[in-house]
C-alpha cells in the first residue's frame, strides 16, 4: 500500500455529515435531553406493527417484485390521489424504495449527466449535496432566509438558474427549518420549472406534518406530474423510520430507469416494511392526525418559550423542527450547541450542519415528549441568560 | 373537541401557563375557559389514573352480569337505579344479549364482594340471576397500558 489510500478520490472528497460528529459527542454523555433527534418519538401505530407481525407469521419473508408489492403500490396510488390530487399508474409509475434517502440517490443518478446543474436550497437535509455530487451533478445552492420564513421564492431561483440547470430539488415542509410553501409559492415555482424546462425532484416526506394550513403538493399543479419525481415515505408522519419504506412517483420512462438502478443495488425494499406500509396508508389517518395534534402543541410551546427568553424564531409551519436564531448571542452555532450540552445537558444540532447558511441557527426537534420539552426550554432559558450576562461583562 | 379539553383529558395536571403556550393564548384566557367548562358541567372532575396492581392493599374488582325482570311501566330503569345506588358499584351499563346489566363492583377483598352479591344484589326483588367474574390483572385501563416501562430506543442525534 505504501500509504496510498484504497478509497476513491470522489468518496474521500465527501465530507462527513456534521450531524455525525455531534452525535458522537452526545452519545458519550449521560442523561441528556435531546432535541437533536430527527425522528418521531411516537411508536409506530399498533395496527401497523400488528400487520407487520401478521405478515411474518404468514410467511411473507421473500423478495417482492423489484418495484414493490403490488398491493402497496396500489395503496400508494390511492393515497397520493386522495391526499395530493395526482393520478399515477401503479404498474409503471411507482417505485418502492428503502426510505426516501434511497429514492433521492436513485432519482439523481437516473436523470443527471456529468456536469448537469441541480438547484437546491440550503439549509437542507444533509444528504442532498453529497447525493448530487455522487451522481455526477453540480450542486447549485440557493440560500433561504429567516426574513422569508425560509421559504423559497421564484426570484431567488431566477438568479441561480443557468442554461446547464437540469433539475430543481426541493424539500418542503423543510428539515431543518420547518418552512412550508403556500399555494402561490408552489404555483410560482411550478411555473418557473415549466418556463425553464426543468425536472422537479420534490421530497415531500413531511407533507402530513403541517400546522397552519394543509400542505400543497407540486403534483397537484396541472402540468407538473409529467416533469416531477415525487418522493414520499412512511418514516415521519406514520412514525415508521425503522421500517425503511419510501417511494417515488414519476413519469413511466424515468420510473422504469430508476427501477434498473434500484434492482441492481437493492433488489426490493424490505417485505415486512412494505406490508406494514400498506396497512398504514389504508388505515393510518387517525393515528397520524393524533400525532400531528400533539406536535402542534409542542411547536406552539417551543415558539412561546423562545419568545419568552427573547430568542428570535420564525414560526415553523411544518415538519417537527424549530430553527431559532442564536447568532446575536456572541457564540457560533457549534459553540452554542457544545456549551448548551456541557453546561445544561441539552442537545440541539448546530444549524450549519445543514449548510453554511444555517450558521447562527440551532435545530431543535420537537419529536420528544412535553416533559422533556418543558425541561429543555427551562434549561435553555437559563443558558441564554448566562450567555447574555457573560457578554455584558 | 376543544383543544383545551384534549390537553386536559390527556393530562389534567398540565399547568395553565403550559396550556396557554400550547394553544397560543394567555393564561387568563385558559383559566376563564376552564372555569366556564367547570361551571356548565362539561368538566365533571379531575382524577388520577392509578395502576392498582402496584398498591400494597389488595383491592378486588368483580364484573357481574345480572339478569333482571323489567317492569311494565319503568322498564329497566327503576331496578337499575336501585342497584347503581350502592357505593360498591363503580360502573354499570344496560346491555343487549344474554344478560341485562353489567356491573363493575369493587371491594377490599373477595369476601366483601361475595357478600355484596349474595346478600344485597341477588336478594333484590326483580334480580333473576347473577354471574360473578373476578378480575385478575389490569393490562389497560381508560386507554392507558398498565404494564411495561417505556424506553426510548432512538439514537440521540439523527439527521
Amino acid at each position: 500500500m505504501n500509504g496510498t489510500s484504497r478509497v476513491a478520490e470522489r468518496v474521500k472528497a465527501l465530507p462527513f455529515s456534521g450531524i455525525r460528529k455531534f452525535f458522537d459527542i452526545v452519545a458519550s454523555r449521560k442523561d441528556v435531553i435531546s432535541l437533536g433527534v430527527g425522528e418521531p418519538d411516537f411508536d409506530t401505530p399498533w395496527t401497523v406493527r400488528e400487520a407487520a407481525v401478521f405478515s411474518l407469521e404468514r410467511g411473507a419473508t421473500h423478495y417482492t417484485s423489484n418495484r414493490g408489492d403490488p398491493a402497496l403500490r396500489q395503496a400508494i396510488c390511492r393515497y397520493v390521489a386522495r391526499q395530493f390530487g395526482a393520478q399515477y399508474d401503479w404498474e409503471k409509475e411507482v417505485l418502492v424504495t428503502v426510505g426516501v434517502s434511497e429514492a433521492i440517490d436513485v432519482a439523481l443518478r437516473t436523470v443527471l449527466n456529468p456536469g448537469d446543474e441541480v438547484l437546491y436550497h440550503e439549509p437542507c437535509f444533509v444528504s442532498y449535496r453529497p447525493s448530487i455530487l455522487l451522481a455526477g451533478g453540480v450542486p447549485v445552492c440557493v440560500e433561504t432566509r429567516r426574513e422569508d420564513q425560509f421559504r423559497l421564492t421564484r426570484a431567488m431561483l431566477e438568479k441561480a438558474v443557468t442554461p446547464k440547470t437540469r433539475v430543481l430539488m426541493l424539500n418542503f415542509p423543510c428539515n431543518p427549518t420547518g418552512a412550508v410553501l403556500g399555494q402561490k409559492d408552489v404555483a410560482d415555482i411550478a411555473d418557473f420549472c415549466i418556463r425553464h424546462d426543468l425536472l422537479l425532484l420534490t421530497d415531500e416526506i413531511y407533507a402530513e406534518l403541517t400546522y397552519d394550513a394543509k400542505h400543497v403538493s407540486f403534483v397537484s399543479i396541472p402540468g407538473m406530474p409529467e416533469r416531477t419525481i415525487f418522493l414520499h415515505g412512511m418514516s415521519k408522519a406514520w412514525a415508521m423510520t425503522g421500517f425503511r419504506i419510501g417511494y417515488a412517483c414519476a413519469p413511466a420512462e424515468i420510473s422504469e430507469n430508476m427501477m434498473k438502478l434500484h434492482q441492481y443495488a437493492i433488489m426490493s425494499a424490505p417485505t415486512t416494511g412494505q406490508k406494514a406500509a400498506a396497512e398504514a396508508l389504508e388505515r393510518g389517518d387517525e393515528a397520524v392526525a393524533a400525532m400531528v395534534a400533539e406536535y402542534n402543541r409542542r411547536r406552539n410551546y417551543l415558539i412561546a418559550s423562545f419568545a419568552d427568553m427573547g430568542v428570535s424564531c420564525h414560526t415553523p409551519a411544518g415538519a417537527f423542527y424549530a430553527f431559532p436564531y442564536i447568532g446575536d448571542l456572541g457564540l457560533s452555532s457549534e459553540d452554542f450547541a457544545m456549551r448548551l450540552l456541557e453546561q445544561k445537558s441539552v442537545a440541539a444540532v448546530p444549524g450549519d450542519a445543514f449548510g453554511q447558511s444555517g450558521a447562527g441557527f440551532l435545530r431543535c426537534a420537537y419529536a420528544t415528549g412535553m416533559d422533556n420539552i418543558r425541561e429543555a426550554m427551562k434549561r435553555m432559558a437559563e443558558f441564554v441568560a448566562e450567555i447574555r450576562a457573560e457578554k455584558k461583562n | 373537541m376543544d383543544e383545551l379539553l384534549n390537553i386536559l383529558k390527556t393530562n389534567a395536571r398540565t399547568s395553565i401557563d403550559d396550556i396557554a403556550k400550547m394553544i397560543r393564548t394567555t393564561p387568563a384566557d385558559v383559566a376563564a375557559r376552564i372555569a366556564a367548562y367547570e361551571k356548565e358541567g362539561t368538566i365533571r372532575g379531575y382524577r388520577t389514573l392509578i395502576n392498582e396492581d402496584h398498591l400494597a392493599e389488595d383491592l378486588v374488582t368483580a364484573v357481574i352480569e345480572v339478569r333482571v325482570q323489567p317492569e311494565r311501566e319503568g322498564g329497566f330503569d327503576r331496578i337499575a337505579r336501585r342497584i347503581s345506588g350502592f357505593p360498591e358499584v363503580v360502573n354499570m351499563y344496560l346491555m343487549s344479549g344474554k344478560y341485562d346489566l353489567l356491573l363493575f363492583v369493587a371491594g377490599r377483598n373477595l369476601r366483601e364482594v361475595a357478600s355484596f352479591v349474595s346478600e344485597r344484589l341477588a336478594t333484590l326483588d326483580g334480580v333473576l340471576s347473577t354471574g360473578t367474574h373476578f378480575m385478575l390483572k389490569t393490562y389497560k385501563a381508560d386507554g392507558v397500558l398498565m404494564d411495561g416501562e417505556k424506553s426510548d430506543e432512538r439514537l440521540q442525534v439523527s439527521p
